[in-house]
């Protein structure tokens, strides 16, 4: 397609590198506050997760960059394009799935999208093109010209991913597109996300599973209560909550106590669990890593095996929402295996 | 339209042009009468409340109000015909509350389409749906012996009348539609506006057994100015004086609720 080639070309040579900017955003429903100075970035042809509990404020946000609601304050650019002020080119920019976004229960899957095809201003035969195209991607074909009332979860899903395809969007929200979705299905939802972000689509993806943001985005935003309490890169975010732990199997599971007490003598602190016959230290830096490794090793105890984890983003995000105060407990995470 | 003439600062909004306006109520359009067509059921009281309420009220009352069934015929027709566009003015409030209800509407507030297609495209459907009725209103009253004494285009007149007081009463439909928590309840509530205003008419009945009190609403509710202006149109009579009422109702509840309906819809959209 030369002309969505020389738009891009044109796109990148003008506009910023971020596709969404947020900045400041809040806004009241009644006296509650949904969303209290939020700012956050996506850069271009990356996906930003947004995590958060039910209710801190992920949908009101998706809501006010999809040009549903207006902010109380704060700026919010999508494509260069200000959620005010020029709600019209913004939403041509933007694809929108979401647990509200809907497609119509009693048309076709083929009628929804042609539908949505000639709304955004496609000639008839282009239209018809890509609703068949994006039927067959999403591998609803067979189910065409049945009405979507008769979809199941997954293929609802599918199809609502496809609706907000139809535009080519170049940027992209998904508000919670997995929430009760059985593992396989969640799983093609997944992969064909993975598909539109390698095609150079930008997402912003909100979502209450870590395991759906580890799989998925490049950056996240964590948001509690209407505030992002964190941000970051997930490796990033997971350091910056607890270091990483190193665990030690060892050969002989008797010498555990050994072990420990020589690392002890050398000013490491380790914990010995009998049940799982590991070691574990809690390390903030590499050269703790060296030194445990020198230790075992010039006193010749023998190692099975050595893993260093970082928290699960679980752990993160519990640690991280928990209230200030509130100890941040961290559990032994998954097993090393051998 | 380049988006690489485009630069953050410069903030002129894009707007839509007449051929995509045009583009979106045709899409539009289409999707209420797929809809139709998706559940046919919905097409029911189009087809067969005009045929009920004819078989009924010329067989149960038609003797005993008019004397005859053949003059009550001429007399009650008309009248219905006037409130067939009453009819789906109100479906026009449902319709739009189910789209709301079901996040519908959502997705094309997302999407760059004009605001007063989505409107425009339920009136033209139910307009669709409005002439079917009349049809069947029509060819059925002619088959149990009604006269179209005044010629073929004072009955479309007498139609177009009924479309244009429907038309002021779609702005009600929407407040209805945008107010009402489910479709449900809109039908409800609007079944609960248009019972008492029909029965208490000229529709069905002379007035003039009615009680004082009763005589003064149906005196001005302008639904008997319609159907006397029906009647006019299809069985001969004075005409000027009722079509005048029937057409200042319809301008005054225009002027009065579709800024209102209108204020409401622009702040849920």
């Amino acid at each position: 397609m030369a002309v969505a080639g020389g738009k891009l070309c044109c796109m990148t040579a003008n506009a910023t590198e971020n596709a969404v900017e947020v900045r400041g955003i809040v806004k009241h429903f009644g006296e509650t506050k949904a969303l209290d100075g939020v700012d956050l970035t996506v850069r271009q042809g990356t996906v930003l997760g947004v995590l958060g509990p039910n209710g801190a404020g992920k949908t009101t946000l998706v809501r006010i960059l999809s040009t549903l609601i207006k902010p109380d304050a704060g700026t919010a650019y999508v494509g260069g394009y200000d959620v005010l002020r020029q709600p019209r080119q913004l939403r041509r920019t933007i694809g929108l799935t979401g647990q509200y976004a809907s497609v119509d229960e009693l048309l076709s899957g083929y009628e929804n999208l042609y539908l949505i095809g000639r709304l955004l201003d496609l000639p008839a035969k282009r239209a018809k093109a890509r609703a068949t195209e994006l039927l067959e991607r999403f591998s609803l074909t067979e189910a065409a010209k049945r009405p979507a009332k008769t979809y199941s979860g997954g293929m609802r899903r599918r199809l609502d991913l496809a609706a907000s395809m139809i535009g080519s969007p170049r940027v992209l929200y998904l508000d919670e597109p997995t929430t009760g979705l059985d593992p396989r299905t969640r799983n093609e939802v997944w992969d064909e996300v993975q598909r539109m972000v390698a095609d150079g689509t930008t997402v912003l993806l909100t979502t209450q599973y870590m395991e759906e943001a580890e799989q998925l985005a490049h950056q996240l935003t964590v948001i509690d209560r209407g505030k992002v309490i964190a941000a970051g890169g997930i490796e990033e975010l997971k350091t910056q909550v607890g270091g990483r732990t190193v665990q030690v199997r060892p050969v002989h599971p008797a010498e555990l106590p050994e072990m420990a007490r020589c690392l002890y003598d050398s000013g490491i602190a380790a914990t010995v669990s009998e049940d799982t016959g590991l070691l574990s230290v809690q390390i903030t830096d590499d050269a703790q890593l060296t030194t445990v490794v020198g230790v075992l090793g010039t006193r010749a105890f023998g190692i099975a095996s050595i893993d260093t984890t970082l928290p699960s983003l679980d752990e993160v995000f519990l640690a991280i929402t928990a209230k200030p105060g509130a100890p941040a407990d961290r559990i032994p995470q998954k097993e090393a295996v051998a | 339209m380049s988006a690489a003439t485009l630069t953050p600062g410069t903030y002129e909004d894009q707007r839509i042009g007449l051929r995509s306006h045009l583009r979106h109520l045709g899409a539009l359009t289409r999707r209420n009468l797929m809809r139709i067509k998706a559940d046919p059921e919905s097409m029911l009281d189009a087809l067969l409340v005009p045929i009920i309420f004819t078989v009924l009220f010329v067989y149960v009352f038609g003797g005993a109000v008019k004397g005859t069934q053949q003059e009550y015929i001429q007399y009650m027709i008309p009248g219905l015909l006037g409130t067939t566009g009453l009819n789906l003015a109100m479906a026009v409030g449902t319709g739009l509350n189910s789209d709301f209800q079901s996040g519908v509407m959502d997705r094309f507030r997302t999407m760059p389409i004009g605001r007063a297609a989505v409107l425009l495209s339920k009136m033209a459907a139910e307009t669709l749906r409005g002439l079917v009725s009349f049809t069947i209103l029509i060819l059925f009253s002619m088959l149990l012996g009604l006269e179209i004494r005044e010629g073929f285009l004072h009955l479309l007149a007498a139609v177009g009348l009924s479309l244009t007081f429907g038309m002021s009463i779609v702005w009600i439909s929407m407040l209805l539609g945008m107010s009402l928590r489910s479709a449900q309840a809109v039908q409800g509530v609007s079944m609960i506006v248009i019972m008492p205003l029909q029965f208490g008419s000229s529709i069905f009945a002379p007035t003039d057994t009615m009680p004082g009190w009763l005589q003064s609403f149906t005196k001005y509710n302008p639904l008997s100015a319609l159907a006397d202006a029906c009647r006019a149109l299809i069985n001969g009579g004075a005409l000027t004086h009722s079509v005048l009422i029937v057409l200042i109702w319809s301008v005054g509840i225009t002027a009065i609720t579709a800024p209102l309906a209108v204020a409401r819809f622009r702040k849920r959209t």
